[in-house]
């Protein structure tokens, strides 16, 4: 009897070991790969010039400073309206069926293909506000397309913090809204900042939606304006990797990006991690 | 002599959707006197104390009717803020409930969010509130540790503490030491005892020895009903409803 359970003990623990150990393999693997393919061209004059000899050559600074201009842009655009969208949700908007389908959209639109909100993109900023390709069309089309996961992650952060803890600051006196911003958002941001993090991410790597709205494969100097149109890491990769006649050289040069991108993408949510701690342990001593 | 009414219960019906918590309670709570709420689990009893601080309004569906009154003036009135009614009754909860803050911000929240606005006004007051709560002692070094650091029994009195800073003129109390251990459930009892002398109080709690040892009413519900209510005295020697007499004897409940 007792051998039975032991054995099947270890059977479940073990399967449970080779599950996490086949995933941290592919992780790791990714990363070695794309590491050693790239880093092999990564140097200054990659890191700090623009393409030379038709993408052959040179660097891809514009790039990089362009993922950074519409993740910036993206995330300026989406936190804040998200952030607000979730409190109503979460806090002040009644109980209802309104309510409920305006949640299941909400999640809906987190698994809609990123190439609709790209020929979203195109039709609205791109035509209708007559923004053209360029900065503001791509951000704005790359937060639409993370407000559902930063509303998501807000909401449930929000629903996190103990009802106790907003009946402890009413009755001292507070108001919902002093609540709401000195006791339910600071205990919620680790939370918060959290799916943030995921949704730069992802912002920083998606390709579909600033095809048509903001990336252009070559663009002398860097962009002046939000309203020009901007070379972009992951669209670098895709045009390198599909376009121009010297596909060795140009595939070294896409590993380069792919491993910038990765590394930006780390930098973000690490810096993003040390602001969590901190607030974390602020809150718990 | 007559005491002071300090707050009054008049025909209080009170509804969670369809059903009907509290019938008809008719109930006088008197200044600096400790009135305890007892009864079964869902009598109504913690219902009926969150409806004096216009807490049970966060509910959905639910409805109330009658008059709360709070020194002769209706508190359910529209004219009323809630607010202001929270200001004037404080309320210390079942589980211990401090912010996830520093010991010092727990209690300045309430006066920041009051108006207060002098930094020395309000360390004085945050000092004067521990020592009330009978915590000074043991937090006045570490004032700017994180609160959650604190013993069960340390976060209720912090808690306490907390309610006392912004001065009310009511404490509600809703099952205080359901969740602490003996030793600090006498700190809190002597600490109730003591806030007497300045505050009217209202203890909503399962332990009947302790209505016993620290109040001076009682008002004994089932199932949304006041069925007595007197002095704690008069009560626990000779109650006058069967109802009453079964439970305090532990026949029931």
């Amino acid at each position: 009897m007792k051998k039975k359970r032991d054995l099947e003990q270890f059977l479940g623990f073990g399967i449970l070991f080779l599950c996490v150990g086949a995933t941290l393999f592919f992780l790791a693997a990714i990363l070695f790969f794309v590491a050693v393919k790239g880093i092999s061209v990564i140097n200054w004059e990659f890191l700090t010039q623009g393409p030379r000899n038709g993408m052959t050559a040179g660097g891809v600074a514009p790039a990089i400073v362009g993922t950074l201009y519409l993740t910036l842009g993206a995330i300026l655009f989406a936190f804040p309206l998200g952030l607000a969208c979730a409190i109503y949700l979460c806090e002040y908007s009644p109980k209802g069926w309104v309510i409920n389908l305006i949640r299941i959209s909400i999640n809906n639109l987190a698994g809609v293909p990123s190439v609709v909100f790209g020929l979203f993109g195109l039709a609205v900023f791109v035509k209708y506000f007559g923004f053209g390709v360029s900065i503001l069309s791509g951000s704005l089309t790359l937060g639409i397309l993370s407000l559902p996961v930063i509303i998501s992650a807000t909401q449930e952060a929000l629903l996190s913090v103990p009802q106790s803890l907003r009946e402890a600051s009413l009755a001292v006196g507070a108001t919902k809204w002093q609540t709401i911003h000195r006791i339910v958002l600071p205990t919620a941001m680790p939370g918060i900042l959290t799916g943030v993090i995921l949704s730069i991410g992802r912002i920083a790597g998606e390709t579909a939606p600033i095809l048509f709205t903001a990336a252009t494969f070559y663009k002398k100097g860097y962009p002046n304006s939000i309203f020009s149109e901007v070379m972009v890491l992951p669209y670098h990769i895709y045009a390198l990797m599909t376009e121009g006649a010297h596909p060795e050289k140009q595939t070294a040069i896409a590993y380069g990006c792919s491993f910038i991108l990765l590394c930006m993408v780390l930098l973000v949510s690490l810096a993003a991690i040390v602001i969590r701690q901190k607030q974390r342990s602020l809150a718990h001593g | 002599m007559d005491k002071i009414v300090k707050m009054r219960a008049k025909e209080v019906n009170f509804y969670y959707g369809q059903h009907h918590a509290l019938k008809n309670i008719n109930l006088k709570i008197y200044a600096n006197e400790v009135t305890a709420v007892i009864g079964p689990s869902g009598c109504g009893k913690s219902t009926f104390v969150r409806l004096l601080n216009r807490m049970n309004e966060l509910v959905v569906h639910s409805r109330l009717e009658g008059e709360i009154l709070l020194d002769g003036k209706n508190i359910l009135e529209l004219d009323i803020d809630p607010v202001e009614v929270r200001k004037r009754v404080g309320m210390v909860f079942q589980k211990p409930n401090p912010f996830p803050k520093s010991i010092f911000e727990n209690i300045s929240y309430g006066l920041e969010i009051n108006g207060f606005k002098d930094r020395r006004q309000i360390e004085d007051r945050v000092v004067e509130s521990l020592k009330k709560a009978a915590l000074w002692d043991e937090v006045k070094d570490r004032l700017h540790d994180s609160a959650l650091r604190l013993s069960g029994g340390q976060q209720q009195r912090l808690c306490i503490a907390r309610c006392l800073a912004i001065a009310p003129e009511v404490i509600l109390f809703d099952e205080p030491c359901a969740s602490l251990d003996p030793i600090s459930t006498k700190k809190i009892e002597d600490l109730i005892l003591e806030l007497e002398k300045d505050y009217t109080i209202v203890i909503v709690t399962h332990n009947m020895q302790q209505a016993a040892r620290i109040s001076d009413y009682t008002g004994f519900f089932l199932m949304g009903d006041l069925i007595e209510f007197d002095k704690t005295e008069q009560m626990f020697t000779a109650p006058k409803d069967k109802r009453t007499e079964d439970y305090i004897t532990g026949r029931f409940g």
